[in-house]
């Protein structure tokens, strides 16, 4: 992480440097526009500091950005509709419960696969398929559908996301319950070991690696499931509402701070999940 | 209520075939049958529940007439896919995944970029990207052209990162033995390096094909003209005419699969040495 520390730094100031230039060559337009409406030149330096400052710019400058950021999460109470923080809240428990149903629903089809071959057969290949289904695509209609027959607020998300998210889990844990090597499964055998006792001391303690990779794939595509079931009609609070909101109302700055707000989620909930990880596998002197 | 039942028959049956089959290891037809009888099963249960619940078409439609609504409705279904998946999602998919590849091959010259680029690709590959669709939109404008820009900046980091990674596959024996052959970087780069990524590359594309259909669907959501499938979606789901909207769902699934699969057959020519790739015949 040291090693990678100073280049990544540089990497991000370059990206910032950047987005400072675009949001002066897209914003210019307007500057200018109103610059000769109002019959004014602008000198260059004049320019830029308007289009570092517009309202609603194309491209907001990032200073504008996060002070929306910190504004609307620190300055507004938790409660308010124009709180990030609460918005955030309702993304965050959408995933968490979409999250949680798909590692279930995953680790249970990872365990029949792994146990029965007739299952393996017919139902992995549709698993695959599953996914090359744009399943976002099903969101606006699975929020409707679950609405009209009482379903309302968390649930339909959490169901899209849910969808997402066993993929990964699946896939991963199909690979980690078959990761023991024959001589290890041959070494309990020799020991007289049930077939529980090589699933739960064998099985279960090898897969955890791949357990926990999983986990944070699962959980990234479980966020992104929670936002694409906000954006349909009909949902009005949560980050996902918040784009969609704002791109109907030409808030750029709206906009780019809910999508921020995401990044930082994820990067929260992954990271969570990576220190979880850390402790277990240390725990059980996996090393690394 | 017998229509059920026997669905419910039917798919015993299927299940104790499926296990009388998977017990024959000998020969491949198991691995085709298997599925094809329980995806089958799944179809006969839904279509029998329907039939036997009196569930009303609002909320979910019968197999039988959603596939009814997609033989009439081809022409419609035709349209919405060239606009969708031909010149947004196409467009995008190519552009992004082309753009990733290059950008990877100048990384690749740099230790520096590539220890900072690695770890923010992989962040990148992470974030609900398909956010910045109401952003594009307004700058690129309704047409195909805001979608294919979408696609190109969802596909655009994980099949970064997973061509970088690609290129540092390579093992140190053999560059060794390149550098004994006298061979120059760009030699050992077309020759060794290239092939050893292949298999990390196709891995993106994969990814980036489900995810190319997903963008130009949901950034038809913010914003389109009069066609295409995301519209169709949000338009047919608003008028509660859930067929069409199921019809759309299974052209959706077919072109994905066919996508995928197309990628998948080319893999599987060019990283024919690939282990994942030998004895499976």
């Amino acid at each position: 992480m040291t090693k990678n520390f100073f280049p990544i730094i540089s990497i991000l100031c370059f990206i910032i440097f950047l987005w400072y230039i675009f949001s002066v060559v897209l914003n210019s337009s307007w500057a200018l526009d109103k610059a000769e409406r109002s019959s004014k030149t602008l000198t260059f330096k004049e320019l830029v500091a308007d289009t570092w400052s517009q309202k609603k710019p194309k491209l907001p400058a990032p200073h504008q950005v996060f002070s929306e950021i910190w504004d609307t999460t620190f300055n507004k109470k938790i409660t308010s509709k124009r709180s990030l923080v609460y918005h955030g809240w309702i993304t965050f428990s959408a995933t968490v419960a979409g999250f949680v149903f798909g590692t279930a629903l995953g680790v249970i089809l990872a365990i029949a696969i792994v146990h029965d071959r007739a299952t393996d057969l017919s139902v992995m290949p549709w698993i695959i398929t599953s996914q090359t289904i744009p399943i976002l695509a099903l969101a606006p209609m699975i929020i409707v559908v679950l609405g009209s027959i009482g379903f309302t607020g968390l649930m339909p998300k959490a169901v899209i996301s849910m969808y997402l998210s066993f993929f990964p889990v699946v896939v991963g844990m199909v690979k980690g319950l078959r990761s023991p090597e024959i001589l290890e499964i041959d070494l309990m055998r020799t020991w007289s070991a049930s077939r529980s006792q090589i699933f739960f001391k064998l099985r279960i303690p090898k897969s955890l690696p791949y357990f926990f990779t999983s986990l944070k794939l699962g959980m990234a595509a479980s966020l992104v499931g929670a936002i694409v079931g906000e954006l349909p009609s009909g949902a009005i609070a949560g980050l996902g509402a918040r784009m969609l909101a704002g791109s109907y109302y030409g808030q750029t700055i709206q906009i780019w701070s809910a999508l921020f707000s995401a990044a930082i989620l994820a990067a929260t909930l992954i990271s969570a999940i990576s220190l979880i990880q850390r402790i277990v596998l240390k725990r059980m002197a996996w090393s690394g | 209520m017998t229509f059920f039942v026997l669905a419910i028959i039917f798919w015993l049956i299927a299940w104790y075939l499926n296990v009388k089959l998977s017990a024959y290891r000998a020969s491949r037809l198991p691995k085709i049958l298997a599925p094809v009888l329980f995806g089958m099963s799944i179809l006969f249960i839904w279509e029998g529940a329907i039939e036997s619940f009196n569930i009303s078409p609002v909320i979910l439609p019968s197999p039988s007439s959603v596939f009814i609504k997609f033989t009439i409705s081809v022409p419609i279904l035709w349209e919405d896919l060239v606009q969708t998946a031909f010149k947004g999602a196409l467009t995008g998919f190519i552009i992004g995944c082309s753009s990733a590849f290059l950008v990877a091959l100048v990384v690749d010259r740099f230790k520096f970029l590539e220890r900072g680029l690695l770890p923010i690709s992989n962040f990148m590959a992470a974030l609900p990207i398909v956010g910045t669709a109401p952003i594009l939109v307004t700058w690129f404008g309704f047409d195909w052209h805001s979608k294919a820009a979408v696609v190109t900046t969802m596909v655009f980091f994980p099949m970064l990162a997973n061509t970088i990674q690609g290129l540092q596959m390579s093992d140190r024996i053999h560059k060794d033995l390149m550098r004994t052959y006298n061979a120059s970087n760009l030699q050992v780069l077309l020759k060794l390096r290239l092939s050893a990524a292949m298999p990390f590359v196709f891995n993106g594309l994969k990814i980036c094909s489900t995810l190319a259909l997903i963008g130009a669907i949901v950034a038809e959501f913010f914003g389109s003209p009069i066609k295409g499938m995301g519209f169709r979606i949000s338009t047919e789901v608003g008028r509660f005419a859930l067929d069409m909207v199921w019809a759309e769902i299974t052209m959706a699934a077919i072109i994905g699969s066919l996508f995928y699969g197309g990628i998948a057959l080319i893999e599987k020519v060019i990283t024919f040495w690939h282990p994942s790739q030998r004895g499976r015949a």
